[in-house]
Formats: C-alpha cells, structure tokens, sequence
C-alpha cells in the first residue's frame, strides 16, 4: 500500500490512475465542499454550479462556520458526512461536470465502480467524526455559493496536508468497501453455523 | 413559578446549557480508554491508519477547545427525576430546551433541526418534539439527574428493527444484531457502541437500544442472562472483519450494550441503535436546592 500527495484540481488522469484501493494519501490545494441539497439543486433541479469542478476533489461536508462582517466565513468545525446517500450522483460528476475525486465517509456501495473506473475517478475515504483534526488542515474558505442553502452550500476551501486518506474506490475498478462486504457475508454463514 | 422553582428552572437550563456543548468537546475517559485500547489491538493497516487518526483527532479538539466532530446531532437527554424534586418536569424539559438553544447560539453550534417534510431549519437545535428527553422517575429522592447525549445521523441512519418470533430465540437476536452490523459497514463510524433494546414492545424495544449506548463502556446489564449475551454479541461482533470506517479490520465495535424489558409471550422484537466511535456524553447531577455537579464518567 504506497504513499501519495496529490494537489487539485487535476490536469492529469494519470494522477487518478497510479492510486490504488488501500493506498494513503495525503491532498494538497483546492477542494470543494458539496452535500445531498447541493447536488439535488444541479442534478434534479437542473441549476449550474457557479464554480468550475473539472478536475475537482469533492468533499461530502456541510461545515460549521462563523461569517465575518466582510461576509466571508471563518471554520469553526469541518467534518465529513455519510457518502452512500449520494451515490447517485457519481456518474453525472465525473461525465458532465468532469469531477476526479469523492471524498466521504462510510464508502459508497458497489454501482459507483463501473462509474469511477469508466471515467477515471476515485473515492477517497475519510475518518468520520474527526473533524477537530480536519478542520486545522483547512486554510481559508475562499469562495461560498448558494448561501440560502447554508450549511449544505457549494465551498472552495484551500487545504494543506489534507488527510490521511485511504483509498476506498480506485479507477481500476476496485472497490475496498466490496471486499470487505463479501468477507464479512462468508463469515456471517461461518458465525450462523456456529450459534 | 415559585421562587425555589425559578431558580432550580434557570439553574437545570444552565445545566443543559454546558452539556451539550462539554458533551461535544470532551469525551468522556472510558471511550478515551477504549479507543487507545482498539489502536493497540487493531493488525489492518486502513485499520490502524483510521485509529491513528481518531487518536490524534481527540488530541487535537483537547488542544484547539473544538468539537471532536461537527454533526452536534439531536441533543437527547435521559432524565431521572425524583418524586420530590421540587420542579415539574414541564418546567425540567422547557428548560433543557431552552439550554439547548443557548448553547447553539452562543457557542455557535452547527443547527441541525428541520422538519421532516419541508427541510425547513426549525430553530437552534431545537422543534416540535426536540430536543428528545428520556423520562426515569425515581421514589423516594428529592434530585434530578440529566445527561445529555448528542445522537449525529450518520449513526442513527444505522438503526434496525425486527420483530422476531419466539421460535427464532436467541439466535434469532444474534442473527440480527450480526446483519445489522455487517449491513451498516463504514456507514456508522465504527468503532462505536452497539445498543440492543429486546422484549417490551416495537418501540420500546427502539427506546431501549438508545438507552443502551448512553452507558459508560463496557458496563454490562444487571440480569446475569443479558451480560452474557453483551458479552457474546461483543466477540462475535468483532469477529465479522468490517473494522473502523468499514475499511476492514479487527476493531468493528467498543462494546455491545443491551437493555431489555420482559414481553408479550407471543413477542421477541430486537432493536438495534449504534453510537458512532465520538461516543458523546455528559452528565449533571442537580440537587433540590440548585447546586450541581457535573460529571463526565455516568
């Protein structure tokens, strides 16, 4: 299991591609902050998002922040939320709007890996509820669209060192969350027997 | 109100006030324990590379006064009132509302509440029927002790209920508990607390497995028949390979807790409600008179 820093948005598909299930990685740059009601209002609602996602790492959260009299917001507290409930919407991110990377908590079930691996994309698994240790690693909120949707509004954040990550999903075609699902069934008949 | 009871009102919603928010922002010693405990004992490296970080992520909340995860939940309370605690609980449980809403303002705290149809905010963490307040009534006591627990969703997503039959027994019981948690995977955050509430009815038995995760780790039930069963459900349980945030390993779960109430004869409902790794919790003992003390290991 290799180590990577990887810095977003990407140019280079070949980023996305030398990562594999299990690997850590650590993220540098830009990453953009989207929740269910985000997604709902692109997708379902047909409403462009205001900022560019090619290339983009998309981070599950809704944040706890504090606005500023300048109208900018300060983090109080980031974390990240459940990623299955979004699932859906992994297939429109990466073909229409070009996104490389989900990042969220708990995995995603077994429909976003025909997706992730046809277009090249990667889910990277977060530790849920540690968002004490998540919010030092975020430098500044820079942008924030569709505040009436606060806190599930879109955010740039700026980040240093953003991690550690784990593979959850590679482009490959992999899925640890798979893996772990079909041992745990075996052993679940093993346990049965055993009652 | 009288002037006893205008007292013990402001002093219960002061109370609530620093649960909530001490709730969130240091873990009690008993889930510190275990967790430093599953780090040690965890082989996988995902595994070992998650506990790392939950480790270092409670450090760091110490260090920097935050919150040790941001979903502040839905503020519970479990409330055991005495008989002769001079404060009806009408007034106990505007109070704790009213705390509740304090703390969110003024820490401020991420507000969560909204209807269930509309999405709408309802206010700071609080709205028709929020918070949530457990009722114990205790005779022949004149105090009142409130502990709060904030539930975040991504655990309580992962909330089962099955009503089983007599016929399927107790290992019908470790059946469920065993597919619930494999079923959850990484969903709940583990490695949390597994609650299980047995017997009464369908909703008590929900009731029940929330009472059950609000217990210090590791406490075992007062009926010898249900200890063993804690004791069984926590090994097995570990023994499925999910491992923390679900990314395979040794450490699935803390500990199992059940609490249970006796039954129909024809009845066997199983409720299972999971607390996630931030195992959340505070508690206040308040006295007739308005002093408090505060106690972070109940």
């Amino acid at each position: 299991m290799a180590r990577h820093e990887v810095t977003f948005p990407i140019t280079d598909e070949a980023e996305i591609l030398k990562l594999r299930a299990g690997d850590e990685v650590v993220v540098q740059g830009h990453i953009i902050g989207i929740r269910d009601r985000t997604q709902i209002r692109i997708f379902d609602e047909g409403v462009e998002p205001p900022m560019d996602l090619r290339g983009a790492f998309l981070l599950h959260t809704a944040p706890g922040v504090r606005k500023r009299e300048d109208g900018g917001y300060d983090p109080v507290c980031i974390g990240t939320t459940t990623s299955a409930r979004m699932v859906r919407f992994t297939e429109p991110l990466g073909a229409q709007y070009g996104v490389r990377a989900i990042c969220g908590k708990g995995g995603f079930p077994d429909e976003a890996i025909e997706p992730m691996q046809r277009l090249k994309m990667v889910y990277f698994a977060i530790v849920g509820g540690a968002a004490a240790l998540e919010t030092t690693q975020i430098e500044e909120i820079e942008e924030v669209a569709w505040e009436e949707l606060m806190p599930e509004c879109l955010w740039k954040f700026r980040v240093k060192d953003f991690g550690p990550l784990t593979v959850g999903i590679d482009a490959h075609g992999n899925s640890l969350y798979h893996d772990v699902q079909s041992a745990a069934l075996k052993k679940l008949e093993e346990l049965y027997a055993r009652l | 109100m009288s002037v006893v009871a205008t007292g013990l009102r402001q002093a219960v919603e002061d109370a609530a006030a620093y649960l909530y928010v001490w709730a969130l922002k240091d873990i009690p010693q008993d889930l510190r324990d275990a967790l430093l405990d599953a780090q040690q004992r965890e082989t996988s490296v995902p595994g070992r590379r998650v506990l790392d970080t939950i480790v270092r992520n409670v450090e760091v909340a110490d260090d920097q006064k935050n919150l040790v995860c941001q979903d502040t939940g839905i503020a519970v309370y479990t409330c055991l009132v005495g008989e002769h605690f001079p404060l009806h609980p009408t007034r106990i449980y505007e109070a704790l509302k009213a705390g509740t809403e304090r703390a969110t303002l003024e820490h401020p705290l991420r507000s969560n509440a909204v209807h269930t149809l509309t999405r709408e905010n309802t206010g700071p963490n609080t709205g028709y029927r929020l918070p949530i307040v457990h009722w114990e009534f205790i005779e022949d006591w004149d105090g009142l002790d409130v502990k709060c627990v904030p539930k975040g969703s991504g655990s309580e997503n992962m909330s089962f209920l099955k009503m089983c039959v007599p016929a399927d027994g107790v290992k019908g019981i470790k059946q469920f508990v065993l597919e619930s948690i494999v079923g959850a995977g990484g969903k709940p955050c583990p490695p949390g607390i597994v609650g299980v509430g047995i017997g009464g009815s369908a909703d008590y038995a929900m009731y029940l497995a929330k009472e059950a995760i609000a217990r210090p780790i590791g406490t075992r039930n007062h009926d010898p028949h249900v200890a063993k069963l804690e004791e069984e459900l926590y090994d097995l349980l570990n023994e499925t390979g999910i491992g923390p945030m679900g990314l395979g390993g040794d450490v699935t779960v803390l500990n199992c807790h059940i609490e249970h109430a006796d039954t129909h004869m024809t009845l066997n409902p199983v409720a299972v409600n999971y607390q996630c790794w931030a195992a959340r919790r505070a508690s206040a003992h308040v006295a007739a008179d308005g002093s408090v003390d505060f106690d972070r290991e109940a």
